[in-house]
């Protein structure tokens, strides 16, 4: 067993680097995420924050650096990640129920040639329960809203009762209701002293959602408690190209007026 | 001889139903991969193998068949991925490039054996021919099938996540590229045992349309495949015993042939899915939007006026609806919600809510 590095520390990332084809999306990140944390990921298009999680996961291979998860390697600390993709990135047509895909969740904890069993299923519903849909365990998930859909992906994720979750913009096109409800969750499962770590699309509720901040654009632009991190100064380094959007964030900063989101064309 | 033919056909029914149930299985993850080309260019590019094991064993050896179609198969497999990640060209131009760069060498390859004396029959792989198939292939045959079905039943839970999810299932710790690439080698034994049935020219279609068709009725993996199975091998045996009963007709368009009907009848007849259903659903939820339409219609009029059994003007209705309300309108006076009456110098008839139909427009129905 290796000795762990930096084992206080949730997600720790050093010199991440990351390229597709010659072209870096990610250059030398260094970055710590403490436990306990509902951590926002934050900046413009293509600044590389799914690349970053997914970098963390092993889902995309670096250039250099390294990822420790509570001072493990990731293939050594799967257990404890569980990780949301963003909603479009499977074909929901796929012939499953609702309950089938919760279950997906524990299929990296079953190991090879077990089945699912009623403990495995009782563990889903009551995943299902947290996300409100036990009412729809069998359900085609083709007949599902995008909200649903969402909360499913989500159930997933809960089921693995890990310690670390990473989440790629779930609250991307969900309504205002669902929004809310997914945001309680994860503040549930933060009180609960796990750690969450969301990307996130809308600067206008990033103070309200989370309470620590990454600043992304390519690098690390900032990162620390929200109250530190969400500053005129930071947004205006992180979204360079869109200084009139600034602009008009700078008066409505410190009144608490809403901010414009990184969406605006 | 009779009894001959019979010998035959027996052979032949279970070779395909064995062949079609497998097919189907395997196609069933292919097409829910959206990898359909992937099982095309592997059949094709198993042609050189198949005629490059007919040369090398000198003669029909079952066994030496099956391995160089399966190394042929292999070889353009690990081409497509070569020429994706390394030269970076797009999957579709892969596909193409490999299918037709193999399926050349082996047309050429096959124009050159069929001089050889030790090469007679190897032209049913082209095709197809049920007939070709031996009672002494059939132990072999539901072997490796067998052997490729215990496989996808042993790693069932872990093919259903990748198919889903690869990047979720990547997460979750499984070896996806190992679990692709398992699939993939048995799509391929399962397109090399049909070879001789189906063809390598239409041997896909095998694969396709019996999990096209099955995913139609049903709405989970475990009975999509199951229904494949199914499909595959009946389209198999009643092909086979088509073609084995005519005279020279090949096997495989035969096959297809009766695998394409499955799938016709299943695009437009299954519930919920089928053309006939869809259809079906707009219609009815057309005609209820406009006997909504009408209801609200008159109930307006008649509030205006003041006078809740206000006789309104078909033509206004036309207006409001945008189209000939004629139809509505008989529909609603069959129901007993609104009533004609013909008066004045019009010639069409005004309209009237009845009681029931008052209710109905506010709701109270």
């Amino acid at each position: 067993m290796d000795a762990l590095h930096e084992p206080h520390i949730a997600c720790h990332i050093e010199d991440l680097t990351v390229s597709y084809q010659e072209r870096p999306v990610l250059w030398d990140i260094d970055l710590d995420i403490p436990p306990g944390v509902m951590a926002a990921i934050v900046g413009p298009n293509g600044a590389g924050k799914s690349t970053l999680i997914k970098a963390v996961l092993g889902l995309v291979k670096p250039v250099a650096g390294h990822v420790r998860i509570f001072g493990q390697p990731i293939r050594a600390a799967r257990r404890r990640v569980a990780y949301v993709p963003q909603r479009q990135s499977v074909d929901w047509d796929f012939p499953a129920t609702v309950l089938e895909v919760v279950l997906m969740g524990l299929y990296g904890q079953l190991g090879w040639l077990r089945r699912p069993g009623r403990q495995a299923r009782a563990r889903a519903m009551a995943a299902l329960e947290q996300v409100g849909l036990s009412d729809y365990a069998r359900r085609q998930i083709s007949q599902l809203s995008g909200g649903q859909q969402q909360r499913v992906f989500i159930a997933r994720a809960l089921v693995q009762e890990a310690d670390l979750y990473f989440l790629d913009e779930p609250m991307a096109g969900v309504d205002a209701v669902t929004e809310a409800a997914i945001v309680a969750l994860l503040k549930a499962q933060r009180d609960a002293g796990k750690t969450v770590i969301v990307v996130h699309h809308d600067l206008q509720t990033v103070a309200r959602y989370f309470d620590w901040l990454v600043m992304l654009n390519q690098r690390i632009v900032a990162q620390g408690p929200v109250a530190q991190v969400y500053t005129a100064e930071n947004l205006r380094a992180a979204y360079g190209g869109q200084l009139a959007l600034i602009g008009a964030l700078d008066g409505s900063f410190e009144t608490g007026k809403p901010a414009p989101t990184d969406r605006a064309p | 001889m009779s009894f001959d033919i019979s010998h035959t056909l027996v052979t032949v029914a279970m070779a395909a139903a064995l062949i079609g149930a497998l097919a189907g299985v395997l196609g069933s993850f292919l097409v829910l991969r959206g990898q359909s080309l992937l099982g095309d260019v592997i059949s094709h590019a198993a042609l050189p193998g198949v005629v490059g094991g007919f040369l090398i064993a000198g003669g029909r050896s079952f066994a030496a068949i099956l391995l160089g179609a399966l190394a042929a198969g292999a070889l353009a497999g690990l081409s497509v991925q070569g020429l994706r990640r390394v030269a970076g060209v797009k999957p579709d131009a892969a596909l193409g490039v490999v299918l037709s760069l193999f399926f050349a060498a082996g047309v050429v390859l096959y124009s050159l054996a069929q001089a050889r004396p030790g090469a007679a029959g190897v032209e049913v792989f082209l095709y197809g021919q049920a007939a070709s198939v031996l009672r002494t292939d059939l132990p072999l045959m539901a072997g490796v099938a067998l052997a490729v079905l215990a496989v996808i039943a042993a790693l069932w839970k872990e093919f259903q996540f990748v198919s889903f999810d690869p990047q979720g299932a990547r997460a979750a710790g499984l070896p996806v590229d190992a679990l692709e690439t398992a699939l993939s080698v048995l799509v391929a034994i399962a397109i090399v045992l049909g070879l001789a049935l189906a063809g390598v020219v239409l041997m896909v279609a095998m694969l396709i349309a019996p999990a096209v068709a099955a995913r139609q009725w049903v709405d989970r993996l475990a009975p999509m495949v199951i229904l494949a199975a199914l499909f595959g091998a009946g389209s198999g045996v009643v092909g086979a015993a088509l073609s084995a009963m005519g005279d020279g007709v090949a096997t495989g368009p035969v096959m297809v042939l009766a695998a394409t009907v499955v799938v016709a009848l299943s695009l437009v007849l299954a519930p919920g899915r089928g053309a006939l259903a869809q259809a079906l659903a707009r219609v009815t939820a057309r005609r209820r939007l406009q006997r909504r339409q009408v209801l609200d219609a008159l109930r307006g009029l008649s509030v205006e006026h003041g006078n809740p059994g206000h006789r309104s003007e078909e033509a206004m209705i036309d207006t409001y609806l945008g189209a000939s309300a004629r139809p509505v309108l008989e529909r609603l006076e069959g129901e007993g919600l609104i009533r004609r009456d013909v008066h004045g110098p019009d010639r069409r008839p005004h309209w009237a809510l009845t009681a029931r139909g008052q209710q109905a427009a506010e709701g109270r129905e």
